[in-house]
């Protein structure tokens, strides 16, 4: 079941990429990152039942960073939103080459 | 074997909902609705968390529910209701072209990490290497409880680092208020 369950973790990562790639809205490309975040915890876990008890400390320091990241990047969002009434992320070209 | 049907389910359902996440409910190069992918989002969470309690990780599986599934959501739902994007099915996603080659990328990435993951030389002797751990942690579990296992090396060894993340707690909510409040003339 571990080997299973990597497997299941490389598979939602890889999923979590591909939605980041393919969408261009900004909150389900953040949505995205979460998945990418928590396929890593499958990940951290599976390896703490071989490992020893430290991979689920990681997961516990992998969960605050994804709420910090979460808090100022949804802040982030509705800030640019304010200015270009949109979260398409093709519309934030100001930087863009 | 009761815990293998489980397992497969909760894969099952975890998988489909992150497609689900992608696809927001719709097909490419429709958009779909933030919230669908917002609902898809927690069935994947707790999934995830249905695995935790199938791998011994029942706190985390509890955090997962709660703090993720529950809070950062929950943050996530706010949002979209507050800049009113739950009614909106524009197009956000790349065309059917750009989709297809970037489905085929992630899904050679997806490939490469499982042969690794799975194959000789990796995760593949895992549950072989597993046994004697795993019992050393069950009973460890067993004497002191799920948290305490967490807690005691958390507050040791990791004491620096959890910390530090108390800190960071503090500068992202300082960051969130700067950033999103409205300008006071």
């Amino acid at each position: 079941m571990l080997t299973h369950a990597l497997v299941l973790s490389a598979l939602l990562f890889a999923v979590g990429t591909f939605g980041f790639l393919v969408r261009r809205n900004a909150i389900i490309m953040f949505l995205c990152i979460e998945l990418q975040l928590n396929a890593v915890n499958l990940a951290l876990v599976v390896f703490s039942r071989v490992a020893g008890i430290d991979g689920q400390v990681f997961v516990f320091f992998v969960m605050t960073v994804a709420a910090a990241e979460a808090a100022v990047g949804l802040a982030i969002i509705i800030s640019i939103f304010r200015h270009y009434e949109t979260v398409n992320v093709n519309s934030f070209n100001l930087l863009k080459w | 074997m009761v815990e293998t049907v489980l397992f497969w389910i909760f894969g099952v359902v975890a998988l489909g909902s992150a497609f689900g996440v992608v696809l927001g409910g719709r097909l490419p190069g429709k958009g779909g609705s933030p919230i669908a992918s917002l609902l898809f989002m927690i069935s994947t969470l707790a999934s995830v968390a249905g695995i935790y309690v199938l791998l011994e990780a029942h706190f985390l599986a509890a955090i997962q529910v709660m703090v993720y599934a529950g809070a950062i959501m929950v943050l996530f739902l706010f949002v979209i209701m507050l800049l009113n994007l739950g009614h909106e099915y524009q197009q956000d996603m790349k065309g059917w072209a750009a989709s297809l080659v970037l489905f085929l990328v992630s899904g050679a990435m997806a490939g490469l990490l499982a042969v690794r993951f799975a194959g000789p030389g990796g995760g593949g002797e895992l549950d072989f290497l597993a046994d004697a751990n795993t019992a050393a942690m069950d009973a460890a579990m067993a004497e002191q409880g799920a948290v305490a296992v967490i807690a005691e090396p958390l507050y040791t060894t990791y004491v620096v680092p959890f910390e530090i993340t108390g800190i960071l707690l503090l500068v992202a909510i300082v960051g969130a208020l700067a950033l999103a409040k409205r300008r006071v003339a």
